[in-house]
């Protein structure tokens, strides 16, 4: 199947949306403006937006510490994050998330995670809330190659495969749990092998091709919708900036990927990709794509400013949101 | 009023709330079959949708729970032992007791966590330890252990009507306990605590299978011309510092009886508070009786000497009257 010319401009959209949120971010951080720290997702745009792309807006996804992209692509709000991001009052969760923990429940996005696989779990849940309502929403489950290796993963898969959930456990293979390269923690190539275990399907795709992506999860969410049960993807792609901005300092120097590799994940970038894709086939002048690009910025431009002119959280507020 | 067991008790609150609510199910270990029983019967009636047996995977289960409760269901989690929790532990501490704070009020988590407790049945470390205190340390779970089969009705009842995330501990030794129990719907609100003897020289407060040491030691005591009350707080978070304060003012004399461990335990929490604000009240020193701080050994005659026993609690209430005993 070919993916129709106005879902291609929807993707390359959320992809943009992700790109200067997160450069503007990256800015921010690098001029000591944010308070904590935080996890880009620059070069894995193709991931989630490919998923949440073939999502209804009624479909759950839960993300993880690298969650902002998880965010705009399932549409939300930039000025809320940004505030957010801010800590102040008119975040999305009034300050007292961060970075890291970021929900819109609104548009069922169910919360980043500042666990490593800590959200897996909590999908399933979601999945098995829809079985047991007996509708016919989905639930995702973004988690890393590192999540891969954590208990949580295991125990859910074998769980929502057993009960045959309306799970799609989407794996963003990044190369890197952290600092460590991901054939140094596990003994096998493939993620999506793993599925073999739990008696689900593993499938392989390329995450830096979002319209591949968008395929597969379509396929994915398809049949979990229909009562097939889950699916593992295993999206292999890269991380463009480091595994939290800032960490040069941390690192103190210490380099733990090559100039090569940097280089070949920046050849492989996934918004030029469907950029370039637009404009070949002609679907848009990519004069379009510049209006785009430019009214995308301004957005971010405007959510910095509401960020800012924002209120801080009233001392008040911390203890709101406790007990019911 | 009929008599009914702890067991029997568990069975009827989860019965009832099931046919009140479409919205509770059960999910857990064994919950088909009912290794303890308190589940037995259940799946006969609501079927596989709503009584989910669950492969042995604690942590998933439990983060399940956080899904299914986020997204409009009121799931009661049933993980068999408080020992197991740990094996949760991530999910109940990082998800079901922080997500509704963390995200800015944008959910409840309705949950349920329901666990055998205790020990005091040769069941060894790994099915014997008391885990409450773990959980009375997050700031927004909801922590109840109950020690009568009337409490735990009207309690797991409540709990299960509570918007907010409970770890519910039935003492994995009290399941045989009788004591009259309504058929009728009631409800115990949590935090609030229940005197099971009011006296008037010392305050005794505890919880759980404590609850009946504690009510021995008052026996001994009263032999002995000491009046003891003794307070149930059925509810370990939110607790009832009320009750507890105006105990002491009454009896000026206070002594936590729990079965965790000494160490920051529920003990020390209690003793801690009304030594801030009931000093003026007191006319001895608090006292506090936990479990020794060994791993809960399997021997009968060792597992009965690890947790405080009715003769250890009078004990400790005679060191408070070190005059008028001898």
């Amino acid at each position: 199947m070919s993916v129709p010319a106005e879902k291609v401009i929807d993707i390359y959209t959320r992809m943009l949306r992700i790109r200067r949120f997160e450069e503007q971010v990256g800015a921010l951080f690098k001029e000591g403006q944010l308070p904590g720290f935080v996890h880009l997702y620059v070069g894995e745009e193709a991931v989630g937006v490919g998923v949440c792309a073939a999502l209804r807006d009624d479909d759950y996804i839960v993300s993880t510490h690298r969650g902002h992209g998880h965010v705009i692509a399932k549409g939300g709000d930039f000025n809320r994050m940004m505030a957010e991001l801010f800590g102040k009052a008119t975040g999305y969760c009034k300050g007292k998330g961060g970075s890291m923990h970021i929900a819109d429940f609104s548009i069922g996005m169910l919360g980043a995670c500042g666990i490593v696989g800590g959200g897996i779990p909590v999908a399933v849940g979601a999945g098995l809330s829809a079985y047991y309502r007996g509708t016919d929403q989905v639930s995702v489950s973004f988690f890393g190659d590192g999540g891969s290796n954590e208990g949580s993963f295991h125990e859910s898969v074998n769980l929502a495969s057993a009960l045959k959930l309306p799970v799609i456990f989407v794996c963003e293979n990044n190369q890197y749990g952290e600092f460590t390269p991901a054939d140094k923690a596990m003994n096998i190539k493939n993620v999506a092998d793993r599925a073999a275990g739990y008696g689900i399907p593993g499938v392989i795709v390329d995450g830096t091709d979002a319209l591949a992506v968008y395929e597969v999860a379509a396929a994915a969410i398809e049949r979990a919708r229909s009562g097939g049960g889950p699916t593992l993807i295993e999206a292999k792609t890269h991380r463009r900036g480091g595994h939290a901005e800032g960490e040069i300092a941390f690192l103190a120097g210490q380099q733990y990927r090559s100039p090569e590799e940097m280089h070949d994940a920046e050849t492989k970038d996934p918004l030029t990709r469907v950029g370039t894709y637009i404009v070949e086939l002609g679907i848009v002048p990519s004069a379009h794509l510049e209006t785009l690009d430019a009214d995308i910025v301004g957005q971010v431009t405007a959510a910095v400013d509401f960020a800012r002119n924002s209120p801080d959280p009233s001392l008040d507020s911390l203890f709101e949101d406790t007990w019911v | 009023m009929p008599r009914k067991t702890m067991i029997a008790a568990i069975n009827e609150a989860l019965f009832e709330e099931m046919r009140r609510d479409p919205n509770v199910f059960l999910i857990g270990e064994d919950v088909r079959i009912g290794v303890f029983a308190g589940t037995r019967g259940l799946h006969k009636e609501f079927g596989d949708k709503r009584v989910i047996d669950t492969p042995i995977s604690e942590l998933a289960v439990a983060g399940a729970g956080v899904g299914a409760a986020a997204t409009g269901l009121r799931p009661i989690v049933d993980l068999m032992f408080g020992t197991f929790l740990y094996l949760a532990f991530d999910q109940i501490a990082n998800q079901a007791g922080a997500m509704r704070y963390m995200f800015g009020g944008q959910t409840t988590l309705p949950i349920v966590y329901m666990v055998q407790n205790g020990s005091g049945s040769s069941a060894g470390h790994h099915h014997s330890q008391s885990v409450h205190t773990f959980f009375m340390n997050m700031p927004l779970i909801k922590v109840v252990m109950p020690s009568t089969p009337y409490d735990v009705k009207g309690l797991l009842k409540a709990a299960i009507r509570d918007d907010n995330p409970v770890v519910f501990l039935n003492h994995l030794s009290l399941g045989g306990q009788r004591s009259d129990v309504p058929d009728a719907d009631y409800v115990i609100p949590l935090g609030q605590a229940d005197i099971k003897r009011a006296g008037k020289d010392v305050t005794i407060c505890t919880a759980g299978m404590m609850v009946h040491h504690s009510l021995k030691a008052a026996a001994m005591l009263e032999k002995e011309g000491i009046d003891a009350e003794v307070i149930d707080l059925r509810t370990l978070k939110p607790w009832d510092e009320t009750a507890v304060l105006e105990s002491v003012a009454k009896t000026g004399r206070f002594v936590a009886v729990d079965e965790s461990y000494p160490v920051c335990g529920a003990a020390s929490e209690w003793a801690a508070t009304v030594a801030e604000k009931a000093f003026h009240h007191l006319k001895a020193p608090v006292r506090r009786v936990s479990t020794k701080p060994v791993p809960i050994p399997f021997s009968p005659v060792l597992e009965k000497a690890v947790v405080p026993s009715p003769e250890e609690i009078a004990a400790a209430v005679r060191e408070l009257f070190p005059v008028a005993t001898t």
